[in-house]
């Protein structure tokens, strides 16, 4: 039972990853990859997390009080955050695409050009 | 674990699933944003509310948003193309 | 198809076998983490132990990060921005003055929900050495605060309030901002991002040393990259372009 935070978190890539695979929009497949990004946030909470701990906010509780890691909470934060912003990237990536080749449907997007 | 922490994980998993089965992206971005939403109350019971607010303000607000504006663009072209506009 | 399926079952049994190597959940016992916990208030004097390590402990990660965020939003500019030159497609074909949206009560709660997000914007970017919150979070209010105002006014309103070049000029602002407060640590404090600024007493709004001022820059970034990206997707033109636009 306490495999399941885990198991969730593979589970996440391994579905995200089969979107990605057999997508026929561009755009789908880019939120596909959030999903794929979201099972990183997973798995660094989980890993973080104490049983019975508290939030590392030290607003209203004691300081001797044992809190979650706040090193994982610092780099899923910003990871979130930034992981947004290159789906945006991604996304108009998908929009440029669409404009060259008329489709977005990744297998007839025809082959780089010079 | 507690009951709250394993509900959250489960409804996650099927938030992630549902995203990737959803093949239309203007369903899909709403989709998405629910299943943002799921994410933030998971990150709430593992004891991470910074985690969670930038959770709930990205993968609900912006993340749908962008996806519709691109989707948008997208369509908006095609439809010049086909000469409606 | 095919293919993918034996490499996922690859994937998933490395992942099975890696992941229960990992120590049962919630029985971590990383000495770091909790060293940085415990430092949070005596040493910085502020209560937000994940702002802190966000900020100064950690404060070269969130400049990396800061800094990956800033160049997706130029990618994104350089990819969209480009192909207007050469667009065969209109623009938004509208008059500057006609509503963004069609729907009077969109406008409505739009109008009346625009200051209260950007005050909560403001709060949530100053407090965050203080309770959960911070630049990355307040940044994206602040963003939802603009968009709020285009969807209630028209593209004239929005150009007085949110030019783009302003978005930029903001975006750059925040990102300069942190390195050169991490240079007035090298200049101060002796190593880049020290924290340099005096502690003060714990629970105020100025304590914490110079994590708030990075909170407030990287609030300013994350709300100029978006505002870039999204006023991008939109694809908006402030000026009416000469011909039959």
């Amino acid at each position: 039972m306490s495999f399941l935070p885990y198991a969730v978190a593979a589970w996440l890539f391994l579905v995200g990853l089969y979107g990605i695979v057999t997508s026929r929009n561009l755009i789908h497949l880019v939120v596909c990859l959030t999903v794929v990004q979201s099972s990183t946030y997973v798995l660094l909470l989980a890993v973080g997390y104490r049983e019975g701990a508290a939030a590392p906010i030290y607003a209203d509780i004691p300081t001797s009080r044992p809190v979650v890691d706040p090193v994982v909470a610092t780099l899923t934060l910003t990871d979130v955050v930034v992981e947004a912003t290159v789906a945006a990237l991604l996304l108009s990536l998908a929009v440029q695409a669409h404009r060259r080749f008329g489709t977005l449907d990744p297998d007839e997007l025809g082959a780089l050009r010079g | 674990m507690t009951g709250i922490q394993a509900v959250a994980l489960v409804v996650v998993a099927l938030g992630g699933t549902a995203v990737v089965l959803a093949r239309d992206p203007a369903r899909q971005a709403l989709v998405a944003g629910i299943f943002g939403f799921s994410l933030a109350i998971l990150f709430l019971t593992f004891q991470a509310p910074d985690v969670a607010l930038s959770q709930i303000v990205v993968g609900a607000v912006a993340l749908p948003a962008m996806i519709i504006y691109a989707l948008r663009k997208v369509q908006r072209r095609e439809q010049v193309e086909r000469g409606e506009r | 198809m095919s293919v993918f399926g034996l490499g996922a079952a690859g994937t998933a049994a490395l992942l099975v076998w890696g992941l229960a190597g990992l120590p049962s959940f919630g029985d971590f016992e990383g000495a770091y983490g909790q060293l940085l916990a415990h430092l949070t208030v005596p040493e910085r004097h502020a209560t937000s132990a994940v702002a802190v390590s966000t900020f100064d402990f950690r404060g070269l990660d969130t400049l990396g990060e800061e800094f990956i965020l800033f160049t997706a939003a130029v990618g994104v500019l350089v990819l969209l921005r480009g192909q207007r030159a050469d667009e065969t497609v209109a623009a938004e074909p509208m008059h500057p003055r006609r509503p963004t949206a069609d729907s009077r009560t969109l406008r409505s709660i739009a109008t009346a929900l625009a200051a209260p997000v950007l005050v909560l914007g403001a709060y949530v970017v100053s407090h965050g050495h203080l309770t959960p919150g911070g630049g990355f979070q307040g940044g994206v209010i602040l963003m939802t605060a603009f968009l709020l105002v285009y969807l209630a006014g028209s593209h004239l309103h929005l150009a007085a309030i949110r030019p783009l070049s302003a978005m930029e000029g903001a975006e750059g602002v925040g990102a300069a901002g942190f390195a050169l407060i991490g240079v007035g640590g090298i200049i101060l404090a002796g190593a880049f991002l020290e924290n340099f600024l005096g502690f003060g007493t714990t629970g105020n709004l100025v304590s914490g040393g110079v994590v708030p001022l990075l909170n407030v820059s990287v609030g300013i970034e994350v709300m100029g990259a978006i505002l870039v990206i999204v006023g991008e997707l939109l694809d908006q033109r402030f000026l009416v372009r000469k011909g039959d636009r």
